[in-house]
């Protein structure tokens, strides 16, 4: 008799499964029906690319949707956004370390004439609970790419007099803080006079960019290796929408740790052959992975609720050992910071991440997510390298700049159709399905000629010794 | 979140493995030989475990505790509305998550190949020649 895994579509489990995941898609883009309000965003400007999809993420995590203006600017730190609730609001902040602050918007403008005109137009019924007698404030100025003198701020405060404010004013320990945000371009050799736009709102929240100082001490990374910082390790998790008790599996953590033993010099052979044994050593399921990926060790079940990692992409290898620093420095190997592909295994690449997509697809719930990191060799980068999934749909690609001809894009895919025995073999009947393949080919030529170089190298080496 | 990064021997996890061995299709579950166990203690989270009994086979859990001699008073059978029971969820999260195999081995149920634990670490390779 044939051993019948458990039936995955009707079975109780999946069913209990699917419902404890919200079903907010965002293609489902009902327009705001209980009355939205603007709220605005103040994003720090680093890691640009990858705010939008955060952002976008974490709305949906808490029942809302991305709903932003007609000019909304992805790459300006000010983002005005029609928010469903002050609760999803504040949801939003608890999770976020791309956005500093987010406020209840009550006027905006291009110049300050603009501005005041939109600030009589609120509503008073929605001010008036902010500005009662008996209660404090104060006012903050917030100038991006300009500095005022304290006499500029006061006079901008005092502007807004017209403002029916009835609290008092107190500067250490206000019930209400508001904020005027100016914001000055971009260009910090071309300053304008004036802002370009003007924001007056009531602050709601602040984001979580403290974690980012408090983890990076802790999470010092000992090869020298900063490519991982942990504001991005946070980015990950709200780009999977990982939420509270969920469960989440992460297929290759601890190999960097694992290369780091291997502290004397080989060829670049044994590198791979010593690493893969600590690898397999170290978290045996890796090998499973990477080699026998049809054969996982998983139950055929959707378990995970997100699927979070950094692939090997091969051997690190310190640019010291091989001697020549110049070499180093022109070469590919500062390759996403972490590891190496030396030739012999750049076949492996794609490999992995055909075996990732797969075992993605079968073993996560029903809208969760994977989320990896795929290296670029930039020169000949193209969209269509990313790998595709008949079962996974491409949420976002952001791409982190590591070197003038290397980078590596975050990849997140949400699980939309449930696995079938034939998605499996997706790539081979179609090579849109491992079109990253191609992408490899020449890093197998450009690598080939660096194995060359080091194979050299260890023959003066033994040379001398001899 | 309860983040299934490195694999515990803890009985959720061995609840979800199964044997790969060249040719096997009842793989599932892997029999336990444990010549040493420990117990830990982890902070009780009664919404992580009511997530995870969908996930898991439950006679299968039972059987595991048992041969590890844990089973203590959790019922063979899941009661209907687990999820309101404190008393019910903690018992299951002490089955789950609070008993380890340290030392022993994981069994394929068909081919009778063994998969070692070391350490807590179960390794789950098959050799060049079983793959």
């Amino acid at each position: 008799m044939e051993y019948t895994p458990p039936d995955l579509y009707e079975s109780d489990d999946v069913v209990s499964c699917r419902n404890l995941f919200e079903v907010a898609p965002e293609e489902m883009a009902l327009p705001c029906k209980q009355a939205c309000k603007r709220y605005l965003l103040h994003l720090a400007q680093e890691h640009i690319e990858f705010r939008l999809p955060e952002i976008k993420s974490l709305l949906s995590l808490n029942g809302a949707q991305f709903i932003a203006e007609e000019n909304f600017g992805e790459k300006s730190p000010f983002w005005i956004l029609n928010i469903s609730s002050e609760e999803a609001a504040r949801g939003i902040m608890k999770r976020t370390v791309c956005a500093k602050s987010i406020f209840e918007l009550w006027g905006y403008g291009k110049t300050h004439e603009e501005l005041y005109t939109s600030l009589k137009k609120y509503p008073v019924q929605d001010m008036g609970h902010f500005l009662k007698v008996d209660s404090t404030y104060k006012i903050n100025v917030y100038t991006f790419n300009k500095t005022l003198t304290h006499q500029e701020r006061i006079t901008k405060i005092d502007a807004l007099e017209f403002m029916p404010f009835q609290g008092k004013v107190n500067l250490k320990n206000p019930e209400h803080v508001f904020c005027l945000l100016e914001d000055y371009g971009s260009d910090p050799n071309r300053i304008p006079e004036h802002p370009l736009n003007i924001y007056f709102g009531r602050w709601i929240a602040d984001g979580q960019r403290d974690l980012i100082r408090s983890f990076s001490v802790k999470k010092r990374h000992f090869i020298g290796n900063t490519s991982m910082d942990a504001g991005l390790s946070f980015i990950m998790a709200n780009h999977g929408k990982v939420k509270a008790n969920d469960l989440v599996f992460d297929p290759f953590v601890g190999t960097g740790k694992a290369s780091r033993k291997n502290q004397k010099w080989r060829g670049p052979d044994e590198n791979i052959r010593a690493n893969l044994r600590q690898y397999n050593t170290e978290k045996s399921y890796i090998d499973v992975l990477v080699s026998d990926a049809s054969k996982s060790i998983w139950v055929p079940k959707m378990l995970f609720d997100a699927i979070i990692t950094d692939p090997p992409y091969g051997i690190r290898e310190s640019t010291r050992k091989i001697g020549c620093q110049r070499e180093a420095a022109k070469s590919n190997e500062e390759w996403c910071g972490e590891n190496h592909i030396p030739a012999s295994m750049a076949y492996h690449l794609s490999d992995i991440f055909i075996d990732l997509l797969n075992f993605a697809a079968k073993q996560l719930v029903m809208g969760g997510r994977l989320v990896y990191w795929l290296p670029v060799y930039r020169p000949e980068y193209k969209e269509e390298i990313i790998p595709h999934h008949p079962c996974l749909k491409l949420i976002s690609n952001c791409e982190q700049i590591l070197s003038s001809h290397t980078s590596r894009r975050l990849i997140t895919m949400e699980k939309q159709k449930e696995f079938e025995a034939e998605d499996e073999l997706a790539h081979l009947i179609d090579s849109k399905f491992s079109p990253y393949q191609g992408h490899n080919s020449f890093r197998e030529k450009y690598f080939s000629g660096l194995t060359k170089k080091i194979a050299k190298q260890v023959t003066n080496t033994s040379k001398m010794q001899d | 979140m309860l983040l299934l990064s490195y694999l515990r021997m803890k009985l959720l996890t061995h609840n979800m493995l199964t044997s790969h061995v060249k040719g096997v299709t009842k793989g599932y579950p892997l029999l336990i030989k444990a010549t040493e166990v420990k117990l830990t203690d982890v902070d009780f989270n009664s919404e992580f475990v009511s997530r995870m009994i969908p996930k898991i086979e439950w006679s299968v859990l039972v059987e595991a505790a048992d041969t590890l001699g844990h089973l203590n008073d959790l019922p063979r059978d899941l009661p209907p509305d687990y999820e309101s029971s404190e008393d019910f969820l903690r018992k299951v999260h002490h089955v789950l998550l609070e008993v380890e195999v340290l030392e022993g081995n994981l069994k394929c149920p068909e081919s009778g190949r063994e998969f070692p634990i070391t350490k807590g670490v179960p390794n789950m390779l098959l050799n060049e020649d079983e793959v």
